[in-house]
């Protein structure tokens, strides 16, 4: 039997890095902060993520994603959801928060130092805290009057 | 009551369940979900019907967000009582009866006002239980509360506001919410009322302290709100030791429905 080549974390971040939230194509699941844990055991990997929201229908969309892009590695996958630490929006990194903008989401912020993604304007209204994702609320902008979507702070 | 064993009056069956603190987590963790439950699917309804867009938007969020919690606690039940049901099946396959919320939830979803004044009643009762669950013993609880209370927080805001803005607008508005409280305000302390097994739940560290401390402190928060806006008093909740059996001919008719589907093929996968 021929022996497979050893996995290594870095190898499986890499491929995580390349699943995009299925809402949010400019953003990757490692700069959205949901990978908690990459475990590789004996000859198996093992993946925890965090939800955004409980809630969250794309969890499955996301959970068979992460499962797709590590089929390369050649190795039995497990991809779990834990809510071993809460998921906030401190966990989005700077490349997280350009992605968000690039698609039209202003960046998760106090109501008040929210900017419009296309513009930058301050002159800003909330309309609702609730928009058409959980995740995210309704904006409108006095600048370049644009209804837009911002990431909820949580 | 407060028995350990005494949980006949809740007719559950938790034989999946070992000692007296699995059994009495079950019921939390059960009770808990109910809630969620019911008042998830129930201010569903509104969905495509909300008063105005943005609400329409705002409730559909909020029911999402409960029938969320209700799944992940049911999953939860599912490990504590390894009896082969999966949370579709806690959720979808008993009788009415076999459901735990509290009565307060039996109530209808009503017009707007009364949404509201059940949304706020809940969401404030749920606030003090999440609360006195913050620090519990049993750490897949703990955890997944602590992402729960971030979102409750939204709820909080949301239905704060609307019930301030409905009592001092006066007129039909305030009516209306005065006659919701009026209807349902006596089953408002449900939410809290003590559990059977209780005192191992705080023996056990699963659970801060007894309901009827969770409870008095819920209803000095809600004394103070209710005085500000001039509104009535709450009562003593009638029949605590019925707090969550005996449901209504509107539950009856709720279950009917968001079961139908389950029904329609039974083991199907959708």
């Amino acid at each position: 039997m021929v022996m497979a080549a050893p996995v290594s974390i870095e190898s499986v971040a890499a491929r995580l890095a390349t699943v995009h939230d299925p809402e949010i194509p400019t953003v990757s699941i490692v700069d959205l902060g949901l990978v908690h844990d990459i475990s590789v055991a004996g000859d198996r990997i093992a993946v925890e993520l965090l939800p955004t929201f409980v809630a969250c229908p794309a969890l499955e969309v996301i959970r068979s994603s992460v499962a797709d892009a590590l089929v390369v590695l050649g190795r039995p996958v497990d991809v779990a959801f834990t809510f071993a630490v809460p998921w906030t929006t401190e966990r989005l990194t700077d490349a997280g928060r350009a992605g968000l903008r690039r698609a039209g989401i202003a960046p998760p912020a106090e109501p008040v130092d929210v900017r419009c993604p296309f513009c930058g304007s301050a002159q800003i209204a909330m309309d609702s805290a609730f928009g058409p994702a959980l995740c995210r609320s309704l904006f409108y902008c006095r600048g370049c009057r644009q209804p837009f979507e911002a990431f909820k702070p949580i | 009551m407060t028995d350990d064993g005494a949980f006949q009056p809740l007719a559950m069956d938790f034989d999946g369940a070992g000692d007296a603190r699995e059994r009495a987590l079950a019921l939390l963790l059960l009770s808990m979900a109910d809630d969620e439950f019911v008042i998830g699917f129930s201010d569903s309804e509104w969905t495509g019907i909300g008063p105005i867009l943005e609400e329409d938007v705002a409730i559909s969020s909020l029911a999402q967000d409960e029938l969320g919690h209700a799944q992940a606690l049911y999953r939860l039940l599912a490990d504590t009582v390894p009896d082969g049901r999966d949370a579709d099946a806690w959720a979808y396959d008993r009788p009415p009866e076999g459901y735990l919320h509290a009565r307060l939830l039996d109530h209808p979803r009503g017009d707007w006002a009364a949404t509201i004044a059940r949304r706020y009643l809940y969401d404030t009762a749920d606030s003090a239980r999440l609360g006195a669950l913050a620090e519990s013993s049993h750490r897949p609880l703990a955890e997944l509360l602590a992402k729960i209370r971030r979102e409750e927080r939204y709820h909080l805001m949301h239905v704060e506001t609307w019930l301030e803005r409905l009592a001092e607008a006066g007129g039909e508005s305030r009516r209306r919410l005065v006659a919701a409280l009026d209807a349902m305000a006596a089953d408002a302390g449900t939410v809290l009322a003590p559990l059977p097994g209780e005192t191992a739940l705080v023996r056990h560290g699963i659970v801060a302290e007894p309901f009827a401390a969770i409870e008095a402190r819920w209803r000095s928060g809600v004394a103070a709100t209710f005085a500000r806006l001039g509104l009535p008093e709450l009562p003593p909740t009638v029949a605590p030791d019925r707090a969550r059996t005996d449901h209504s001919d509107v539950f009856r008719a709720l279950h009917a429905e968001f079961t139908m589907v389950r029904r329609s093929e039974v083991g199907a996968t959708w």
